[in-house]
């Protein structure tokens, strides 16, 4: 067991092995508390992008609205849910309530699936729609906190993984199910939303009954300054930037995320300049999905083994490509389908890949804090990223926007590879 | 699940071992699966519920629908009537629009026919989703071309003389509980076959300088001839009346606040969607009719939300939709603004006055 192995050996040691990771021939099973966490993502995913798939036909057929202008508020809404993130990891910190965080960011979300029910109209849709969110805001630091104290941390990168890939699962056949349902009983939006209620319900259960309350760190070797001195204040949860490593990883995270491209923003440049066929639009995220959910644990092992730090930068080169390829002008249905694949790299890369990274320089004890505050800066940047994207489209056309974002890219990657932080390898 | 590393116990803490937490599992996963396939019978049951004819319902039979430029003044339209015919374009005489109708078997969710031709938007039952088409149809409603559509059905129109077809689709929802949602439209030359995929390719001014923007949307087209038409785009928040050239591919915005446009056949004025502010943002919309030659817009005496492309019978009457007990329901309106709205035809949508 790595516990054994690494109790007593110094924190510097430690983390070299963090760094190599296990040895080739070395393996462990995956903790059970990332399992049963995957487990809850997964059905949690099935569950929401139920109502996801089904939700414009249900708007424009279902109920005879025009959902235009809708999602103006997204933006807002972004904003908020920004702070709901931060707000949901400093609360998890506090007292150890990761569980408990999580179980009601989980159980609000559940608990909207029953008033889409209720509400027939587009403000209240909205209203509904954007408490869902707030609880996926919540439980996201938590549950990602959860799963990096319950791994030891030379299988962080597996550990987050199996929850990715797990999760990219649920959300694959979420929109199966809703279809094959609408199959069954023709406009029966409301048995779909009714099904995907009891879906959350099962997933919410699972959390409770599986996961444990307290989760010490796994083969914690406290990072320097041990954990117990840290206090898990609102003033500690800031003073994490002050950190070296974390400052590094953060400024990086969100370097990188100023020049991520909105998904959909890819999608709508691969059709316009790949000439994706009308009828696969729809399909496209599906692509980005099964190329996330394939690569997740191989990268996430690779991660653990030549180092987290170097697989996240390296995933953005993936991105960079599919940048390169939407630029030229050759037209070719193969060249969606690396598009796509390159696309999925990127999250395979990356997203599990930088909970990992991060994991390792936040103390436990404000680890829900820590990863919280990652996760909004990179998700502020890509949201600054969509508005620059649209403004520089409207000025200049796709092309050079999408040329930009490609120069901010590789800037941004340069940044990174000087940056590098200290724990990384 | 007990597949631990061994730094904690294998499934959560608690009173309950892992066997009776199991047990708890299967147990709230019988009562939810209950729920949740009563849920999927009932509204199985209430579509099949469909198929049968409502009481005191529109007669319906099947027979001959002609989309011809000339015969009887007859409306066309989507019958949403329950039955077997539900959902089939069907056909009545103008002068009895609630008498008996004339099904097709042919099924859209939109429909319009001007010219001889038709467009139907219609849903392909595949593996798993539907996916969209547009037909084109002659005046004998055979085939004549199809195009695969990207999202939704809404909006359909055709050109005074049957040459152009445009529609609007809906895409939207692939983010997580996302509410962004976008259109597209397109024009086809019928004849032809030729395809413009997104009038968000055309070059679009306003005052004077050209609109570029990521957000623009179009919808609603209505045709003046086979070169010029109207339509709404939005961008920034804001909607346009815009007058489009289709074979120079340009377009330019005439004035904001101006969704889903119609064209009266003797193409001086405009029926509209107008949001209206200090309404209710649930019902937003008011069916105006604006002057070409003044720009300037009057109120019709339909005081409810009205969120549909109006049709004009005539010079002087409008024909749209309201949310019905079987979907919607037809009802017209004068175009000056005087008079009030009346029933058209129960349980039916995309209506085309034919003669």
């Amino acid at each position: 067991m790595y516990v054994s192995e690494s109790r007593g050996s110094t924190p510097a040691a430690a983390s070299r092995t963090a760094a190599r990771g296990p040895r080739p021939g070395r393996r462990s099973a995956v903790a059970s508390t990332v399992l049963a966490l995957g487990a809850v993502s997964l059905i949690t995913d099935v569950s929401s992008e139920m109502v996801t798939a089904v939700l414009p036909l249900y708007l424009v057929t279902g109920l005879g609205l025009s959902p235009l202008g809708f999602g103006l508020l997204d933006g807002v809404y972004n904003g908020f849910s920004a702070l709901v993130r931060l707000v949901g990891g400093h609360l998890a910190d506090r007292g150890g309530r990761h569980k408990q965080v999580a179980a009601f960011g989980y159980g609000l979300s559940a608990l909207c699936k029953p008033l889409l029910l209720a509400v027939h109209t587009l403000p209240l849709i909205g209203a509904v729609l954007a408490a869902d969110r707030t609880g996926k805001g919540l439980r996201t630091a938590p549950r990602d906190a959860l799963i990096s104290l319950s791994s030891p941390p030379q299988t962080r990168g597996r550990a987050f993984g199996v929850h990715r890939a797990m999760d990219t699962t649920g959300a694959l056949l979420g929109p199966l199910a809703a279809f094959l349902i609408l199959r069954r009983a023709a406009d029966g939006y409301d048995a779909v939303f009714t099904v995907s209620f009891c879906v959350a319900a099962v997933g919410v259960l699972v959390l409770l009954l599986f996961v444990p309350s307290r989760v010490r760190e796994a083969a914690a070797p406290a990072p320097a300054g041990a954990a117990g001195a840290e206090r898990p204040s609102l003033r500690a949860a800031v003073a994490l930037l002050g950190r070296r490593e974390l400052r590094g990883l953060a400024l990086c995270a969100v370097a990188l995320g100023l020049a991520t491209v909105s998904d959909s923003f890819v999608y709508l440049m691969l059709q316009r300049r790949l000439g994706v066929p009308d009828r696969w639009f729809a399909l496209l995220p599906l692509g980005t999905a099964g190329a996330f959910l394939l690569l997740a644990v191989p990268l996430g092992r690779w991660a653990d083994r030549v180092g987290r730090w170097r697989v996240f930068v390296g995933g953005h080169f993936a991105l960079l490509l599919a940048y390169v390829l939407l630029l030229t002008t050759v037209h070719s249905g193969v060249l969606s389908y690396a598009v796509l694949a390159l696309h999925g790299t990127f999250y395979a890369a990356t997203d599990g890949v930088l909970m990992a990274a991060a994991a390792g320089s936040v103390p436990a004890a404000l680890r829900s804090s820590g990863l919280a505050l990652v996760q909004t800066g990179q998700a502020a940047a890509r949201f600054c990223c969509s508005l620059a994207f649209g403004a520089a489209w409207t000025a200049f056309g796709d092309r050079s926007a999408l040329s930009g974002a490609a120069v901010a890219l590789l800037a941004s990657v340069a940044l990174s590879v000087r940056l590098r932080p200290a724990e990384a390898v | 699940m007990s597949t631990g590393t061994g730094t904690q116990a294998p499934s959560g803490d608690g009173p309950l071992s892992v066997r009776g937490k199991l047990l708890v599992l299967l147990a709230a996963v019988v009562v939810l699966a209950t729920v949740a396939g009563v849920a999927v019978w009932r509204a199985a049951g209430r579509a099949e519920a469909r198929n049968h004819v409502q009481a005191g319902g529109p007669a319906v039979h099947a027979g001959k629908v002609s989309l011809a430029a000339s015969g009887p003044p007859r409306i066309v339209f989507r019958s949403m009537a329950w039955g077997p015919h539900r959902d089939e374009l069907a056909s009545v005489p103008a002068a009895a629009p609630d008498g008996p109708r004339t099904a097709s078997g042919v099924t859209c969710l939109r429909f319009y026919a001007a010219g001889g031709t038709g467009i139907c938007l219609q849903a392909e039952r595949g593996p798993v989703n539907d996916s969209y088409r547009a037909l084109v149809l002659d005046s004998r409603l055979r085939t004549t071309r199809r195009v695969d559509l990207a999202g939704i059905p809404t909006r359909a129109r055709v050109s005074p003389s049957g040459h152009l077809a445009a529609w609007t689709v809906f895409i939207g929802g692939d983010s997580y509980a996302g509410t962004n949602f976008s259109t597209r439209t397109s024009i086809l030359d019928t004849r032809t076959g030729v395809l413009q995929s997104t009038l968000e390719d055309y070059a679009l001014t306003r005052d004077g300088k050209r609109l570029r923007a990521a957000d623009l949307n179009y919808w609603g087209v209505t045709f003046a001839d086979d070169t010029h038409f109207y339509a709404t785009a939005a961008t920034g928040g804001h909607t346009y009346l815009i007058r489009g050239d289709v074979t120079a591919r340009t377009a330019v915005t005439l004035r904001s606040n101006v969704e889903c446009p119609s064209l009266s056949p003797d193409g001086t004025r405009i029926a509209f969607k107008k949001r209206v502010p200090g309404l209710d943002p649930d019902a937003p919309w008011r069916l105006y009719v604006l002057d070409l030659s003044t720009l300037r817009d009057h109120p019709t005496a339909e005081t409810r939300n009205v969120d549909d492309q109006a049709v004009w019978l005539d010079d002087a009457t409008l024909a749209y939709s309201l949310p019905g007990d079987y979907g919607s329901d037809l009802y017209t309106a004068p175009a000056g603004g005087a008079g009030a709205p009346r029933l058209l035809a129960s349980s039916a949508l995309s209506p085309s006055r034919l003669d």
